[in-house]
């Protein structure tokens, strides 16, 4: 009996270790503890160019995460990226007239979304859409616009 | 007459070119049949499911030798291998000034491919052939046929809690594994080599998902813990019942688990998080 128990107590112990590391893995390892549950609310907004923006990626504001690319897709009317984003429910006051525009963190970091403030007194709401924005870099785009003026310096 | 020696001649010589292709259908038939057992007898498993709900205790005992025996194990190998990925990904990272992109290589690469696998490899050397053998020892001194005597059916009894046991314990391992492999990845890559400590977590933390990433290595964890055991006691069932019948039948357990463990991880992967 007093075996049965022992083994019980171990067998109690192993899940409650193994129970332990799965909240280690969900809370410290990955984005659990971090991201807002599916909360917030969606705005929208139009890029020419989205560039490699991906789905989950940041929405910056003044350098703080405010909330994350949700959705990307293509609108074959407007031959535009239309990118859906999720903002933080405490992040409510987001002039309607704010610059959205796709930057890239360092020289070869992600690409993330930099949202900033306009001077509007009105402020954005769920679903409603940045008109106001401005597309990715592309970097093959600018070395060869670069090069293209470069050689019309050259020429005169 | 000389015809007929003719006739005896060639069909003696067909025959014998046949032979090889016959030896080539036997062994494919061997294997088929082979195959069949095996799933009849996870059906026979499946179908004494309620006993483990009826014996509880029978459960706790088999998690008991395929969980908690494994914990020491399975930590230790988490660790080292935390440690020795934390080492070669700051050589390589560090070659593109990308050191602080230690915690999510470390990570990522544990939650979802090395811990499971290494996991089941593990169980597999340390307890699936520990279960063949203690099964094909039960088959080779009759034990499981002195209790269908009994009229108790051995598959429910003896092999439905270890499945079972198997089953539970392979996703709380592979948990472990993880978790104790990113702390030893902290230790070498933080305290020894001095990557930044906010940065290895943060860089973690956003780059982690843990539904796509840590869930989908728990199930693989899982999925793993069925095959494992599954042929692991399939093997010792089916072994012949001698004591060179029971030591190949080991073998067997360990070779065909670390294939399936390997194939099915491919397989798995693809479907996981190959878009």
């Amino acid at each position: 009996m007093a075996k049965q128990r022992s083994i019980e107590i171990l067998v109690g112990a192993f899940m409650a270790a193994a129970l332990v590391a799965l909240f280690f893995l969900a809370m410290k390892v990955s984005n659990l503890g971090t991201s807002p549950a599916a909360d917030g609310y969606r705005v929208t907004a139009r890029f020419a160019n989205a560039g490699s923006l991906k789905v989950r990626a940041p929405v910056n504001m003044a350098g703080v995460r405010v909330g994350r690319v949700e959705d990307i897709r293509f609108d074959k009317k407007t031959y535009e990226a239309v990118v859906t984003m999720r903002i933080e429910n405490g992040v409510d006051t987001i002039p309607d007239d704010t610059f959205a525009n796709i930057f890239t963190a360092g020289l070869l970091g992600e690409q993330y979304v930099g949202l900033e403030p306009g001077g509007s007194e009105n402020f954005v709401r769920d679903g409603d859409e940045l008109t106001q924005t401005q597309s990715a870099l592309i970097l093959e785009q600018m070395i060869g616009q670069f090069l293209f003026s470069k050689a019309e310096e050259g020429g005169k | 007459m000389a015809f007929k020696t003719l006739r005896r001649g060639v069909r003696a010589m067909v025959n014998a070119m046949l032979d090889p292709v016959a030896e080539l259908g036997r062994a494919g038939l061997k294997a088929l049949a082979g195959l069949g057992r095996a799933h009849l007898l996870l059906l026979h498993l499946l179908a004494g499911s309620a006993e483990v709900v009826w014996r509880p205790r029978l459960l706790l005992a088999q998690v008991f030798n395929v969980g908690v025996l494994s914990v020491l194990i399975v930590a230790v190998s988490g660790l080292f291998v935390g440690m020795v990925l934390a080492l070669q990904g700051f050589y390589v990272l560090s070659q593109f000034g990308a050191e602080e992109s230690l915690g999510v290589m470390v990570a990522a690469s544990l939650v979802r491919e090395l811990g499971p696998v290494v996991t089941a490899l593990l169980v597999a050397g340390r307890a699936g052939s520990a279960l063949t053998a203690e099964i094909g020892l039960m088959k080779a001194t009759e034990q499981l046929a002195g209790l269908e005597m009994m009229a108790v059916d051995p598959v429910r009894r003896i092999l439905t809690p270890r499945f079972y046991g198997g089953l539970i314990s392979m996703p709380l391992l592979v948990a472990l594994f993880s978790a104790v492999g990113v702390l030893g990845g902290y230790f070498v890559g933080v305290g020894l080599l001095g990557v930044d400590d906010g940065a290895f977590w943060s860089q973690m933390q956003s780059k982690v998902d843990f539904r796509e990433d840590v869930v989908n290595g728990v199930i693989k964890g899982l999925v793993f813990g069925v095959v494992v055991t599954w042929i692991a006691l399939f093997q010792g069932y089916d072994s012949t019942p001698t004591s060179a019948g029971v030591s190949r039948a080991t073998t067997r357990a360990v070779v065909h688990a670390a294939l399936a463990v390997l194939a099915l991880d491919f397989v798995l992967t693809a479907l996981m998080f190959g878009n």
